[in-house]
């Protein structure tokens, strides 16, 4: 058996590099996290337990989790219709749109927040023309998660609806198919693993915003309170250790979730035979 | 029956299509000859009613193709580049246009099985039902798509450059499999080429297309043997161009003279393909300028009076006979001169 020569790949650096990722993702983000079990698990099990099946705890993560869930599908819907727009059509403005949908990334959350409070509330612009409350409710959390979301669904859709071969369509026109049909069967088939990615990001980004959602939200305990803000809320109360316990709860929940999607992705990839 | 008659399409200053009309017989296997920008994928696009013309009409077995969709021409359309559904197995793109049918005419899933089942035995395909596109060879993937165009037994079958991204050897076995599926089945095909040697080779029919119109239509060995145009001369193989002077129905041609009945006194152009010139001893016509052995034959780069270019290819076996040299001066004869009007 011959010995394997050294430096045996084209691209040099992989030491280096990899100690770097490594060195880099402990600091910045496995040490913190690590921490934060550490701090937990000072907790005995029924005390963790008693913590987070506390009725206030649980109806924060409802909010939390579920509004964040309604929100990425809705973001799914309208992101999809957004990319197609701007991909599909020319139309005079078009670069202003496109510029507009990168603002929630940049825009200060809290701003956000006011905006869509003063907007939304009983009295706002648009508020008051509706004949249900959306600020100072879940609804309002809602609204502005889909705001901070939309742009991930947008941005990750985008270059695939670009890239579509438009032969693909006309194919499917000869054969028969209707519009609908040819959207159902050869569009959305070809999009959907970037549109998943697209509504797992705004998922997760929903699931830890805080900025915006606690100016619209009211933050009723039990009815429209964010799980984040209930962390703050233990801690300015000096309950450290009721702060983590919702904190682990949360790690644990969104890790699970990221990891379900995760998979499903690697799933439709293999049924689809790009794993050859 | 198809019948095309004065179509034109711009697209903005460009003339795509300008006042073609065709009529293409059922049965009849036809290739659109042209090079890039003469319109003939155009014209197959408005057939299958992925574009729309300009003006005029296209009728569709006596039905004005204006007022049908695409879905519901009944048109089978080969795409160059396949356009196969990548997330889709080969029996199930197959299997695509039964699926989308509605209403009475759709099939069950077991009389579509079957039909699949019967495309793929025909396209020679068998074993890879299961596969996805990513996993064929070009060759194979040019004949998914052909399955998946005739599945649903199109009154009209058309292929763009069908061969185009295949190589060499493929290219040659698929043309002859081609030829034979269509007697086989008895499709009017039209496809779309800028290789002279496959229309020739393919069609029943060589339409010769060239900036937006239709030059010349016949038969390939109606076309080859008489070019109506310079144009149809030079596409259809390599040619010599000379001027030519013509006098009382006889043209005269370098050191040559041809027939030149109907063509007006006056100035001329004449073409001799290079197989057509024959070396002869003891002429003095041309210089050989350099040599080059392409397998059975020899190219000569030859000089004629007043610095005239030309070309002539020979048999090994008479090159070896006249013992030719680089430099030699040479006579030689044209066995066939084309002469048209001067432009």
């Amino acid at each position: 058996m011959m010995a394997r020569p050294p430096n045996l790949r084209v691209i040099p650096g992989f030491d280096t590099t990899l100690g770097l990722t490594l060195a880099l993702l402990s600091l910045v983000v496995l040490l913190p996290l690590a921490a934060l079990v550490l701090k937990a698990a000072g907790l005995g099990v029924a005390q963790w337990l008693a913590i987070v099946t506390d009725p206030r705890v649980l109806a924060s993560f409802r909010l939390s989790f579920g509004g964040a869930a309604i929100a990425a599908g809705l973001n799914g819907i309208f992101g999809l219709l957004v990319a197609w727009v701007l991909v599909r059509y020319r139309f005079p403005g078009r670069k202003l749109v496109d510029a507009f949908i990168d603002l929630p990334f940049a825009l200060p959350t809290a701003v956000a927040g006011i905006a869509l409070t003063a907007l939304y509330a009983p009295n706002g612009w648009v508020g008051q023309f509706l004949p249900f409350k959306v600020a100072f409710t879940p609804l309002g959390a809602m609204l502005a998660m889909v705001f901070i979301g939309i742009p991930f669904v947008v941005r990750t859709v985008e270059p695939v609806l670009q890239d579509l071969e438009s032969e693909l369509e006309e194919a499917a026109a000869c054969l028969g198919a209707s519009r609908a049909q040819t959207f159902a069967r050869v569009i959305l088939p070809v999009i959907a693993p970037a549109l998943l990615t697209g509504i797992s990001l705004a998922f997760a980004r929903a699931v830890g915003e805080y900025g915006s959602v606690i100016f619209i939200a009211g933050n009723m305990p039990g009815v429209s309170e964010i799980a984040p803000l209930l962390i703050v809320t233990k801690l300015e109360q000096f309950d450290y250790v009721g702060a983590t316990a919702i904190a682990t709860l949360m790690l644990g929940l969104s890790f699970a979730l990221l990891l379900a999607i995760n998979l499903l992705q690697k799933w439709n990839r293999q049924r689809m035979g790009a794993a050859s | 029956m198809i019948d095309i008659s004065n179509l034109s399409k711009r697209f903005g200053a460009f003339a795509a299509l300008d006042d073609v009309s065709l009529r293409i017989t059922p049965g009849k296997l036809v290739a659109l000859l042209g090079p890039s920008g003469s319109g003939k994928t155009t014209l197959l696009r408005i057939l299958a009613g992925l574009d729309h013309a300009d003006g005029g009409a296209v009728q569709l077995n006596g039905l004005d193709a204006g007022t049908l969709k695409t879905r519901d021409r009944r048109v089978g359309f080969v795409f160059q580049h396949y356009a196969l559904f990548r997330h889709m197995s080969v029996a199930d793109n197959v299997a695509f246009g039964l699926k989308v049918k509605k209403g009475p005419d759709k099939p069950n899933k077991a009389q579509i099985a079957e039909t699949v089942g019967q495309l793929l035995d025909l396209v020679q395909l068998t074993g890879l039902a299961g596969r996805y596109p990513q996993q064929l060879s070009g060759g194979q993937r040019q004949r998914v798509a052909l399955a998946r165009a005739l599945a649903v037994e199109p009154r009209l079958l058309l292929l763009d450059e069908p061969f185009g991204a295949l190589d060499a050897q493929v290219r040659k076995d698929l043309r002859r499999w081609l030829r034979r599926l269509h007697d086989d089945m008895g499709l009017t095909s039209v496809f779309v080429t800028h290789d002279q040697e496959e229309a020739l080779e393919l069609a029943d029919e060589v339409v010769v297309m060239n900036k937006g119109r239709v030059e010349q239509v016949g038969s390939p060995a109606d076309i080859y043997d008489n070019p109506a145009t310079p144009f149809v001369f030079q596409f259809l193989g390599n040619a010599n161009r000379l001027d030519a002077v013509v006098r009382g129905g006889r043209a005269l041609v370098g050191p040559w003279t041809a027939d030149a009945p109907d063509i007006a006194d006056g100035p001329a152009v004449a073409f001799v393909r290079p197989h057509d010139l024959d070396v002869v001893p003891g002429g003095d016509h041309a210089i050989i300028r350099h040599q080059v052995v392409l397998g059975p034959t020899v190219r000569l780069d030859l000089v004629l009076d007043d610095d005239i270019t030309a070309e002539a290819i020979i048999d090994r076996e008479s090159h070896a006979r006249l013992n030719l040299r680089t430099g030699d001066r040479i006579g030689l004869q044209a066995r066939r001169i084309a002469v048209f009007a001067a432009p």
